[in-house]
């Protein structure tokens, strides 16, 4: 096993599981981060300024971190330009294929125990880790 | 917007977004080594998860027996009922993604404040796939 790190994996995950719960109680909102940002690439009226900010807040946790550790946090990726441009054109494509990503079906639609998000999150699971096999060990593109 | 939406839009962003962080999530090698069950397995990432629905799977049922949220007068829940090819092709498409550069949108958008800059390229060309999805959404069924 490489680097397994349950307790802070789980504290992360209580409090997106908070987060989400308390934007569905004050909003009524599913906490779906590509369908929050897809409703903003073509907003109506009085539908974009609780995405926008919402987003933004989004983007204050590092900075929360930087004040707590006097650093950003570091991300490192071994994947080449070229793979990343893909990636997130078939995330971008299939999110709103699939109406969904990790956040809206994986957390809330299995919380709300929709069977649409339970095929989507086993379906991206699959296909992710079936895109990792292929990558790492078949074809070798990252070590 | 009143400042009770505002702020709270910005507060649950926020707390959202240190899930995330301290989850692990917005490393893409971490997800990546979750998702590689044949190599480097991590399972870190099935605690976040759990963690989330621990809350979730409890707290969205009783939420949902209100008449309206504290702050709106409607739930916006996804009213779709049916398992169609778009859900699975869709899904299937993102996976691929989200195993090809270890990012899947929400880590990514709180990446960009890392000064990454993998997480910049990923959410550009995430952008650009989201808006090609909605030309080809219009050119199957034109606006009317």
């Amino acid at each position: 096993m490489h680097h397994f790190t349950p307790i802070s994996a789980l504290i992360g995950g209580l409090l997106i599981g908070v987060a989400a719960s308390l934007m569905l109680l004050l909003k009524g909102r599913i906490a779906g981060i590509s369908g929050i940002i897809g409703g903003l690439l073509h907003p109506s009226a009085g539908d974009a300024s609780w995405r926008a900010l919402f987003l933004i807040g989004m983007m204050t946790a590092p900075l929360g971190y930087l004040l707590w550790t006097g650093r950003l946090p570091e991300i490192t990726s071994d994947v080449s330009n070229r793979t990343l441009i893909v990636s997130g054109l078939l995330v971008g494509f299939g999110t709103r294929l699939g109406s969904g990503c990790t956040s809206g079906h994986g957390v809330c639609g299995m919380a709300r125990r929709s069977p649409r998000s339970l095929v989507a999150t086993l379906t991206f699971i699959l296909s992710g880790a079936l895109a990792v096999f292929v990558s790492r060990h078949l074809i070798g593109v990252t070590p | 917007m009143s400042a009770k939406q505002s702020l709270s839009s910005l507060i649950l962003g926020a707390l959202f977004g240190s899930g995330l962080l301290i989850s692990g999530m917005i490393h893409p090698q971490k997800v990546q080594n979750f998702l590689d069950v044949a190599g480097s397995w991590d399972p870190s990432l099935s605690l976040v998860m759990g963690g989330a629905l621990l809350i979730s799977a409890i707290a969205f049922p009783l939420i949902l027996k209100r008449r309206e949220p504290l702050f709106a007068h409607k739930f916006h829940v996804p009213s779709a009922k049916n398992i169609d090819a778009k859900l699975v092709v869709g899904s299937a498409l993102f996976g691929i993604g989200w195993g090809l550069g270890g990012f899947c949108p929400g880590p990514a958008i709180v990446g960009l404040v890392s000064g990454s800059s993998a997480s910049l390229l990923f959410v550009v060309s995430m952008l650009l796939g989201m808006a090609l999805h909605r030309t080809y959404h219009d050119l199957r069924s034109p606006p009317t």
